[in-house]
C-alpha cells in the first residue's frame, strides 16, 4: 500500500512520458481533423517537457533549473505554434470549407 | 651524305611516309571521296600509291650509294635503315616502339608491293569504272597496300601486327566489297574468320617470344640466340641459350607459322582463299600477288633466324607446304570457274614457297615470291580482262570457262599476256617461273645433301623434291587446261562470240606485268661454275637478300651449319632439265585433252575410270563440307545455346526485365507512401525513429568480464546500455553468493577491480542496482581455469 502510494521513481515518471508521447503520435497519425491533430501534438511537447524534468531531476540537477527554464521555453514555443497552427488551420477551413487533413494532399506535388 | 636514319621528309621519318601516303589516300577517299568524282578518287589513290612506290625506289636506290667509310659495309650490308617514328606502347617492362625497318628483304617487298600496286589500281580505273562504290573500292584498296607496307616495313612484331590486321581488315572488307550479293558477304566474313583463327596463333607465338626474349624487336630477337640463360625445366635447372636447346623456337616457330597459314593460305586454313574471289577481280590480283597471302611467307623469312634454330619447326613448315601444293593442285583439276582455278593455283604456288622456306631456302622463297606476284597479278587481271569481256559479250556466268573458247581471236592482247604468265607459272625456261621454280626444287634436293639441318630425316628432302615435281607437274597441267578452255577452240557461247579486248587503262597493265613475269627470272640465275663469267647482276637476288636472312643453321651459340650446299652443275643442271621436262609434260598433256576444247575422252573418263578423283576434286575434297560439319556446325550449335540461355534468358529476362520489374515494384511503394498527406509522411518518420532504436546498443544485457593474468583477476562491469545506465550502483560479490538485498542504499563499487586468485570463490557475482527502474539485477559468471590470452 506504502509502496503503491509512495515509492514512485523516475521510472515512472518516464514510462507515463512514453505512454503520453505516443498517445500524441498516434492521434498525429490516425485522426482526421487537424484541430485534434494540434492538440495531439502539443500532448508531444508536453510528453516531452516530463522527460527533460525527470532527468533533470535524475542527474541532480536541483540547483540551476537549466532543464526548468528549458520546459518553460519549450510551453512558450508550443503556445506560438499553436497559435500559428490554428491560423492556418482556420485558413484552410476558408478555403476549403473542411479540415480534414486526408484531404489536404497538395504537399504530393 | 646525310645519314639514311635520319632520312625524313615534312618532319616524319621518310620510311613512315611509305605506308603513310596510301593511308592518306586511302582516308581522303574514304572521308571526302563521293564529293571527289570517279576519276579523281582513282586518280589519288593511284597517285598515293605510286608515289610511294617512287619513294620506295628513292629510298632503296640512293641507299645504295651510302657508305660512311671506305672500308665501311655499304647500308644493305649493314642492317639497313631503322627509323623510330613514336613510342606506341609502354607497358611496365614491355614497350613497343613504332619503328619501320628498311633492309634488302623489306626493299624486295616494299618493291613489289608498291609497283604491282600501282599497277593494279591503274587498272581497277578502268575496270571498276562503272561501279557506284568506286571511291569506296579505292579507300579499301588504298588502305590495303598501306597495311601491307607496315607489315612488311615493321621493325618488330606489333607494328607487323598492325600490319597483319590490316591486311586481315582489307580483305573482309574487299572480298565482300559487293555486300548486297549474300553469298559474296559470307565470303568476306569465311576469309575474316579464317585469318582470325591464325592470328590467334600468331598472337600466341608473338606473347612466347617475349616471354623468351623479353622484346619483340626483330634484332633482339635474333641476337637472343646468342644468350645463354639458366632455364627451370623439368630436369632441374640448367644453362641452355635462350631457346631452351630449340624447344621454345619451334614452339613459337609453329604459333606464328600458324599465323601464317591463315594469311598464306595453307592446310588447313586454305579454304578462306578460293572464296575470296568473290570481291572485284582487281582485289583477287592485289590479294594473290601483292598483298595479304605473301605476309605469311614474308613473316618466315623475316624470322628467319628463329626457324633456322628448330628443325621442328621447319619440318612442320615444308612438310604444310608440300601438302598444300599438293592438295590444291589436285583440286584445281576439275574447277570450272575462271578464277577458281587461279585461286588455288596461289594456294599451290604459295605451298611451294613453303617449301623452300622450309628448307631453308629463303631466298628462293622471296624470289618465287616476287616472280610469282607478277604473274599471278598479270593472269588475274587478265581473267579480269576475259570476264570484262564476256560480260560485255551478255554472259551472266562471265567466269565460267566451259561457256569460253576461241577468244584468242577477240582478245589478243589479253591472250598474249595470259599465254607469258602461264608459261612462267609453269617454269618453262626463260620465264620468271622457271627460275624461282627450280631454285625451290634445288633446295629441297639440297637439304637431303650436306646441307641437313640437324635431327633433319635424311630422306625427307628427296620427298619434298618429288613432291613438288609432282605438284609442278600438276600446275602445268591445270593452268594450260584452263588456258586451252579459254582462248583456243571455238567459241561455246554466244558471248565469247561478242567479247571484245578490254580498255587500254587495263591492257598497259597487263602489259607491263607480262613483261615483268618473262624477264625478272634473271635477276636470280642459278650460281653455276660454268656461268662464273656472267654479270653478277645475274644473281642479284641471292647476293642482295644475303645480308637480311639466315645462312646456317643454328645447332647451339657457337655452333652452325650452312643451309644448303653448293651442288655441283651436272647435278643442278640435271635438277633444272628434270623440272623443265616434267612443266612441258603437264603442257603437252593439257594440250593433248583439252587443245581443242573439251574432248569427249575427258568427258568418258570422267565418268568413267576417273569419276572417284573427279568428284573429290570438283567437290574440293569436301574441305568446307568437313569444316562445316565438324567446326561450323557445333559451333553455332553453341551460340544458339548461348544465345538462348545468355542472352535471352540471363541477360534478357533477369538482368534487364528483372531490373525493370524491381524498380517498377520499388516506384509503386514509393507511390503508396508519397500521396500527398501528411499522416502518412509521419508514418515514416515514426518507424524511422523506432529503427533507429532498434539499430542502437540499448538492448545490451548488464554483464561483466573476467581476465585472468597469472594470479591476478581483472574485472569489469558492463552495467548494460541507454541513458541509465551509467547512473546504476554497483557491487561485487567475491563470494559467489547472489542474494544482492543487502545492498540496498550502499554506496557504488568500482567499475573495474582487479583482485587476487586467492581471494576469489569459483564464482564472482555483480549487483546491478538501476536507481529508476527500482530494479535490482544480479549476474554471475566463472573465474575462468585457463590464462586469457
Amino acid at each position: 500500500m506504502n509502496d503503491l502510494l509512495f515509492d514512485v521513481g523516475y521510472g515512472h515518471f518516464l514510462v507515463l512520458a512514453a505512454v503520453l508521447f505516443l498517445i500524441g503520435v498516434a492521434g498525429v497519425l490516425i485522426r482526421r481533423n487537424a484541430l485534434i491533430i494540434l492538440m495531439s501534438v502539443e500532448l508531444m511537447l508536453n510528453a516531452a517537457n516530463m522527460t527533460l524534468l525527470t532527468f533533470s531531476r535524475m542527474w541532480g540537477d536541483q540547483g540551476a533549473l537549466s532543464a526548468h527554464t528549458f520546459a518553460l521555453i519549450v510551453i512558450g514555443v508550443a503556445a506560438a505554434e499553436a497559435s500559428v497552427g490554428l491560423a492556418i488551420v482556420v485558413a484552410v477551413f476558408r478555403g476549403r470549407r473542411n479540415v480534414d487533413v486526408d484531404k489536404l494532399t497538395t504537399l504530393r506535388h | 651524305m646525310q645519314d639514311p636514319q635520319t632520312w625524313s621528309f615534312l618532319g616524319l621519318p621518310a620510311l613512315l611516309w611509305i605506308p603513310l601516303l596510301p593511308l592518306l589516300g586511302s582516308a581522303i577517299n574514304l572521308l571526302i571521296g563521293k564529293w571527289l568524282g570517279k576519276p579523281t578518287a582513282g586518280l589519288i589513290a593511284v597517285f598515293a600509291v605510286g608515289a610511294a612506290c617512287v619513294l620506295s625506289g628513292l629510298m632503296v636506290f640512293k641507299g645504295l650509294f651510302y657508305q660512311p667509310s671506305p672500308e665501311a659495309p655499304v647500308l644493305w650490308q649493314a642492317g639497313g635503315i631503322t627509323q623510330t617514328a613514336w613510342s606506341w606502347l609502354e607497358v611496365g617492362g614491355f614497350k613497343a616502339e613504332m619503328a619501320f625497318r628498311l633492309d634488302s628483304l623489306s626493299a624486295v617487298m616494299i618493291m613489289i608491293i608498291t609497283f604491282v600496286g600501282t599497277w593494279i589500281h591503274i587498272y581497277s580505273m578502268g575496270y571498276m569504272a562503272h561501279d557506284k562504290g568506286y571511291h569506296r573500292y579505292f579507300g579499301y584498296l588504298n588502305l590495303f597496300t598501306g597495311s601491307m607496307l607496315i607489315l612488311v616495313l615493321a621493325a618488330n612484331l606489333p607494328v607487323m601486327f598492325i600490319g597483319w590486321e590490316g591486311v586481315g581488315l582489307c580483305s573482309f572488307l574487299l572480298i565482300g566489297f559487293w555486300y548486297e550479293n549474300d553469298a559474296y558477304a559470307y565470303a568476306g566474313r569465311k576469309a575474316f574468320v579464317v585469318n582470325r583463327i591464325g592470328d590467334f596463333m600468331f598472337l600466341l607465338g608473338m606473347f612466347l617470344l617475349y616471354w623468351a626474349v623479353k622484346s619483340l624487336d626483330f634484332n633482339d630477337i635474333k641476337n637472343a640466340s646468342n644468350i645463354t640463360v639458366l632455364h627451370d625445366s623439368v630436369w632441374g635447372p640448367h644453362n641452355s641459350h635462350v631457346w631452351a636447346d630449340e624447344r621454345l623456337a619451334a614452339a613459337a616457330g609453329i604459333c606464328l607459322f600458324g599465323g601464317a597459314c591463315g594469311k598464306s593460305a595453307q592446310l588447313p586454313l586454305f579454304v578462306w582463299l578460293p572464296d575470296a574471289m568473290a570481291g572485284p577481280t582487281p582485289v583477287s590480283a592485289l590479294i594473290h600477288a601483292a598483298t595479304m597471302v605473301t605476309a605469311g611467307v614474308y613473316m618466315v623469312c623475316r624470322l628467319s633466324f628463329l626457324y633456322s634454330i628448330s628443325t621442328t619447326a621447319m619440318i612442320v613448315i615444308s612438310t604444310v607446304g608440300l601438302l598444300t601444293a599438293l592438295v590444291a593442285a589436285f583440286i584445281a583439276f576439275a574447277q570450272t570457274d575462271l578464277k577458281k582455278v587461279l585461286a588455288y593455283s596461289t594456294v599451290s604456288q604459295l605451298g611451294f614457297m613453303f617449301v623452300a622456306a622450309g628448307t631453308g631456302n629463303y631466298t628462293a622463297a622471296i624470289f618465287h615470291l616476287g616472280t610469282h606476284a607478277f604473274f599471278k597479278a598479270c593472269l588475274f587481271l587478265g581473267a579480269g580482262s576475259v570476264m570484262h569481256g564476256m560480260e560485255h559479250g551478255g554472259s551472266t556466268t562471265p567466269g565460267d570457262i566451259t561457256t569460253m573458247g576461241g577468244l584468242r581471236k577477240h582478245m589478243p592482247i589479253t591472250r598474249a599476256t595470259f599465254l607469258i604468265s602461264c608459261l612462267a607459272i609453269s617454269g618453262i625456261f626463260p620465264f620468271a617461273g622457271f627460275f624461282s621454280k627450280d631454285e625451290i626444287l634445288g633446295g629441297a634436293w639440297a637439304v637431303a645433301g650436306h646441307g641437313t639441318p640437324p635431327g633433319w630425316p635424311s630422306a625427307f628432302g628427296y620427298i619434298l623434291w618429288g613432291g613438288l615435281l609432282i605438284a609442278a607437274l600438276g600446275t602445268a597441267f591445270y593452268m594450260w587446261r584452263l588456258y586451252f578452255l579459254v582462248f583456243s577452240g571455238n567459241e561455246r557461247s554466244e558471248a565469247a562470240k561478242h567479247a571484245h579486248e578490254s580498255p587500254a587503262s587495263m591492257t598497259s597493265a597487263l602489259a607491263i606485268l607480262a613483261l615483268f613475269a618473262t624477264v625478272i627470272g634473271f635477276i636470280g640465275v642459278p650460281h653455276l661454275e660454268m656461268l662464273h663469267g656472267i654479270p653478277s647482276a645475274f644473281h642479284a637476288l641471292s647476293n642482295w637478300l644475303a645480308p637480311a636472312v639466315q645462312h646456317a643453321w643454328i645447332i647451339d651459340a657457337t655452333h652452325t651449319v650452312p643451309i644448303g650446299g653448293e651442288g655441283s652443275d651436272t647435278m643442278t643442271i640435271t635438277l633444272m632439265v628434270i623440272a623443265l621436262g616434267i612443266g612441258a609434260f603437264g603442257i603437252l598433256a593439257a594440250w593433248a585433252l583439252y587443245g581443242r576444247g573439251p574432248s569427249a575422252r575427258v568427258a568418258k573418263w570422267v565418268e568413267g575410270p576417273l569419276a572417284g578423283p573427279y568428284e573429290a576434286s570438283k567437290n574440293k575434297l569436301w574441305f568446307d563440307e568437313f569444316y562445316d560439319a565438324t567446326i561450323v556446325k557445333p559451333f553455332k550449335m553453341l551460340a544458339r545455346g548461348l544465345f538462348e540461355i545468355a542472352d535471352r534468358f540471363i541477360i534478357d529476362t533477369v538482368a534487364v526485365n528483372g531490373a525493370a520489374f524491381v524498380v517498377s515494384l520499388f516506384s509503386r511503394l514509393s507511390r503508396w507512401v508519397q500521396n500527398g498527406q501528411v499522416q502518412r509522411y509521419l508514418s515514416g518518420l515514426v518507424v524511422g525513429a523506432a529503427a533507429v532504436f532498434l539499430v542502437t546498443d540499448c538492448h545490451r544485457h548488464p554483464a561483466f568480464s573476467i581476465t585472468r593474468h597469472g594470479e591476478q583477476l581483472a574485472l569489469h562491469a558492463e552495467p548494460g546500455a541507454g541513458i541509465v545506465a551509467p547512473n546504476v550502483k554497483l557491487h561485487w560479490h567475491l563470494d559467489g553468493t547472489t542474494d544482492c538485498s543487502m545492498e540496498k542504499d550502499k554506496p557504488s563499487d568500482p567499475p573495474d577491480l582487479t583482485v587476487r586468485r586467492g581471494d576469489v570463490a569459483g564464482r564472482v557475482a555483480l549487483c546491478i542496482d538501476d536507481a529508476i527502474g527500482r530494479k535490482m539485477t544480479v549476474v554471475t559468471a566463472e573465474v575462468p581455469t585457463e590464462e586469457t590470452p
